[in-house]
């Protein structure tokens, strides 16, 4: 049942028994910085982000506008509702997805549209017929210019990747500046039960296979739009 | 101060001109210059096909040459890098151990000898032409050595100095992968002589013998014009 | 010589002299270099974030069984079944196990190089099993029936006119000259495939033993769907993969984008806890996790090399290698290639056979100093030489640098060399370039330079005779 696991432990142990490696050749003192930022000891050596949320509202737009991402900042609910309905006047969609949620719900209040929900299930092809995607966030990172997705906040693993277009419901409450921050946010959040999925998307998928050159919506979804209400 | 000089075995047999420039420049800065004539090769070649025994056979007659040094000094990043940083490795738990350690310390590759330890970046050297300099890998890696041939250049008079975009990139001598590999050596030097010849300089500068060879061969055998010369050579030209 | 050692110079003879092949290869390679140091630049400190990830993982490789264990102890409770596979027939078949006792007929691959090192493709298709991979290069190279070219561009060799004359051949597609086109035309075929396959074979970069999850870094999306819509996961792994914490992540995750791809971050950075849990919508019925040892227990064994059990599989090195460069991935005739590959093919597949790989270097360097995670490469090039001469050693070669230290240490015998050299070397230029010449290896493209007349020694003791 466990095959060689304790064939491959014996041979570790072996490996490692009074065999000491060189430690590795590093100039910095990583104690110092550690005590220095909580035991985060990589906030010293990271891209800075700033500290105020205007700042890192900024430069969440500057990072993804970058990575051609969508970005639209909205005061309310409605008018996120109004830019909603322009993109599915202008990409002409037909039928969308999405999951209950508290603020993918308050988006869709009165949309028009078919909708196919994934929370209690939903069979694949009703989902790869979808022209776009909308779900919600566990958070957005000011540092990368990208959102954290999880099973509850982004109705499961597959609607926010597998329609062509991803839309992204979020509050500015929901920044926080780095990875760092993200962890310690699921972390708290969700303790000892993680969702068996999480991670993060910066950006519409691309590849740069074909001479390096970069090519947008490889297999993921090729749009991604971002509604930050306040 | 009483200077040790160590010729490498290429430059004593190839280029000896490298070795009297480094003893003018050192001697018109008014210093002692000693040749220690017991001295033969740092042992990098049986070092770097593995074959370490031997290796340390030749390192010993070199440490010996040394032993009552007071500071040595090389025009060769790759040889005072063997004596440098691989002497320790190679006399880890040998009874002379401590010797080659003393020794590594006290040995100097050229233009870092000039700006770091006597704190001089202008010998009053004077070379007219555009120049571009290549970064043997070993000085460059091993030694940390960049700025210092560059502000040395920077202050001989009539000398322009353009960076070639491969700088960096290693001239493909690596010694006796050089014969061992001679197509990708061929490659590689053929990436760097397009890069010279992409800055327009008519000289090509180096502070290490071996990739000066490697260079200068290929550059020969095309007719090229470009010259190549070692550093120790600009700084002694007035 | 051995075979290996004959391949490897066969083949990158034939690279090497393929300019146009070495030129693409170098263009392929500018805009990464372009992005990678912008990126770096963002870095507040580049060399103490390489500090910091260098120690993370000497944490995590010296305490492998505990790390492992802890992983292994946390991502069952989620329901994830992990096996120890001790080399690489055991993974193929507990693979092989998991495929037919589920009645798998389609697999959907994401890119894993672990994969080609078990040569898990071809088992599962000599049982059966139709296997797709769905990453864009490593479809391309799947399709031309060939081994990936580099461990991060599966295909950066092609152009685009022969992956269109591909799809022509193998899709009957139209032919186009544009890589949008390209992509949309591989975006469809695996679109159906990830919805039909019944199992989804991944890969893994980062094993997470705090939290018991296994992180997937891509830009496709392809390995986001190979895990959500198969019923059956399978993730594959090197034991070494191991991290100690979640947030040691927030680290790996920027520098391996950014050393591996010239990216901030890449697209999607996944992390995957188990099977679907109760109450959630979708993800896979059952995870397997296959833990690979296959001779990685003996690297670890090497203290002297141990750190290179750190490598995070960016390519970082072999985008800086001049020989990897010059001769491609396809010489070097193993999975791992370039400069990561030259240092462990050794011990993951024998010191005899493949010691050559450590030889074909220059020793520049520069792959040390692209590491992000600060394995000592050129020099563990230099330490497989040093076991190389000793276990086998060449006799040619050790006679010659026994004779070499011996006149070294003798100034008569070294005088007398170095004058029978300049007696010669006449002799040689007769000779030059042709079938009889000794040098031939040098002089084929350069000069070799004449003996200087008179040594340095030989003046010296003329000029300044009597001082020492």
């Amino acid at each position: 049942m466990n095959g060689g696991r304790a064939i491959i432990l014996n041979r570790i142990r072996e490996a490692l028994r009074n065999n000491p490696a060189p430690r590795p050749h590093t100039s910095h003192s990583q104690t110092e910085a550690s005590a220095h930022q909580n035991g985060h000891a990589q906030r010293e050596w990271l891209p800075k982000v700033g500290t105020t949320l205007p700042e890192q509202i900024d430069l969440f737009a500057k990072i993804s506008e970058g990575l051609k991402t969508e970005f639209h900042r909205v005061p309310t609910a409605e008018s996120a509702r109004e830019v909603l309905a322009k993109l599915a006047a202008e990409s002409g969609w037909k039928k969308i997805a999405t999951h209950s949620h508290h603020d993918t719900d308050l988006l869709l209040e009165g949309f028009s549209l078919p909708i196919v929900r994934t929370e209690k299930g939903y069979a694949i092809d009703d989902i790869e017929s979808c022209d776009a995607g909308v779900t919600g966030c566990e958070v957005l990172v000011a540092q990368t210019g990208g959102i954290m997705v999880s099973v509850q906040s982004a109705g499961g693993r597959a609607l926010s990747v597998l329609p062509p277009h991803h839309v992204v419901i979020a509050r500015t409450s929901q920044m926080v500046p780095d990875l760092t921050a993200a962890f310690d946010h699921v972390k708290r959040k969700y303790g000892k039960s993680f969702p068996s999925f999480m991670g993060f998307i910066t950006g519409p998928s691309r590849t740069g296979d074909i001479e390096r050159i970069l090519v947008l919506g490889a297999h993921g979804p090729k749009r991604l739009t971002v509604l930050l209400v306040d | 101060m009483r200077i040790s000089l160590f010729v490498p075995c290429f430059v004593d047999q190839l280029y000896p001109n490298v070795a009297w420039s480094v003893v003018r420049v050192l001697e018109g800065l008014g210093h002692e210059v000693v040749f220690p004539e017991s001295q033969s090769c740092c042992g990098q070649p049986p070092f770097n096909s593995g074959y370490w025994d031997e290796a340390r056979s030749a390192a010993r007659v070199t440490m010996k040459a040394f032993r009552d040094a007071e500071v040595v000094v090389g025009p060769s990043g790759s040889c005072v890098t063997m004596i440098k940083v691989f002497y320790p490795d190679l006399f880890k738990g040998e009874p002379d151990e401590l010797e080659a350690r003393e020794l590594a310390a006290k040995t100097h590759e050229f233009s870092s000898f000039l700006v770091n330890v006597l704190g001089v970046t202008d010998v009053g050297a004077k070379f007219d032409g555009k120049v571009t300099f290549h970064d043997g890998c070993h000085g460059l890696r091993e030694l940390g050595i960049k700025s210092e041939p560059r502000t040395l250049l920077s202050h001989v008079k009539g000398l322009e100095l353009v960076e070639m975009a491969e700088a960096e990139t290693c001239c493909g001598f690596g010694g006796t992968f050089a014969v061992k590999y001679a197509p990708i050596s061929t490659a590689m030097d053929e990436v760097k002589c397009a890069s010279i010849l992409e800055t327009g300089a008519g000289t090509v500068v180096s502070n290490d013998s071996s990739c000066l060879m490697q260079i200068r061969g290929m550059l020969e055998k095309e007719g090229s014009a470009i010259r190549s010369l070692h550093l120790a050579e600009i700084l002694a030209s007035k | 010589m051995a075979t290996q050692a004959a391949d490897f110079q066969s083949l990158s003879r034939r690279y090497t002299a393929d300019k146009p092949f070495r030129a693409f290869i170098q263009k392929a390679l500018s805009g990464y270099y372009r992005k990678r140091d912008e990126n770096k630049a963002n870095f507040q400190d580049w060399q103490g974030a390489r500090d910091l990830a260098a120690e993370t993982k000497y944490e995590a490789v010296n305490h492998l069984d505990k790390y492992l264990l802890e992983f292994e102890e946390k991502i069952t409770a989620r329901g994830a079944k992990v096996f120890w596979a001790p080399n690489a027939e055991a993974a193929r078949d507990y693979i092989l196990k998991v495929a037919r006792e589920n009645n798998v007929r389609s697999i959907i691959k994401s890119k894993t190089m672990t994969s080609e090192e078990i040569h898990l493709n071809d088992a599962l298709e000599k049982q059966g099993f139709g296997v797709f991979e769905s990453d864009l290069g490593e479809y391309i190279v799947q399709l031309r029936k060939e081994a990936p070219f580099h461990l991060v561009f599966p295909a950066m060799h092609l152009t685009r006119g022969q992956i269109s004359d591909l799809f022509q051949k193998e899709l009957g597609s139209e032919a186009t000259d544009e890589p949008e086109k390209l992509t949309m035309i591989a975006r469809e075929v695996m679109r159906r495939k990830y919805c039909e396959a019944d199992m989804g074979i991944s890969g893994t970069n980062f094993a997470v033993a705090e939290t018991g999850m296994i992180s997937i870094t891509e830009n496709e999306g392809n390995a986001r769907l190979t895990t959500s819509l198969p019923k059956i996961h399978v993730a594959l792994l090197g034991i070494e993969k191991v991290l100690p914490r979640l947030e040691d992540l927030s680290l790996f995750l920027p520098m391996l984008a950014t050393a591996g791809a010239g990216q901030t971050m890449t697209c999607y950075n996944t992390m995957y806890a188990g099977p679907r849990q109760p109450g959630e919508p979708d993800g896979p019925e059952q995870m397997h996790v296959v833990l690979l040892d296959n001779r990685r227990t003996e690297l670890l064994a090497d203290a002297e090399q141990r750190d290179a059990l750190g490598c995070i599989r960016c390519g970082a090195c072999l985008n800086v290698c001049p020989i990897f460069k010059n001769v491609g991935g396809y010489s070097y005739g193993t999975t791992y290639g370039g400069p990561i590959g030259s240092v462990i093919t050794p011990h993951l597949r024998g010191l005899k056979d493949w010691k050559h790989l450590s030889a074909a270097s220059s020793l520049c360097g520069a792959c040390t100093e692209a590491c992000p995670v600060k394995i000592d490469l050129h020099h563990h090039l230099l330490q497989n030489r040093r076991n190389g001469a000793k276990a086998a050693p060449n006799a040619v070669e050790k006679f010659t640098f026994g004779g070499f230290s011996v006149m070294m240490g003798r100034p008569g015998l070294y005088r007398l060399a170095v004058g029978l050299g300049r007696i010669f070397q006449p002799l040689q230029g007769l000779v030059n370039g042709t079938i009889l010449d000794p040098l031939k290896a040098w002089t084929g493209s350069r000069r070799f330079p004449k003996l200087a007349q008179k040594s340095f020694h030989e003046q010296w003791k003329k000029e300044r005779g009597g001082k020492r």
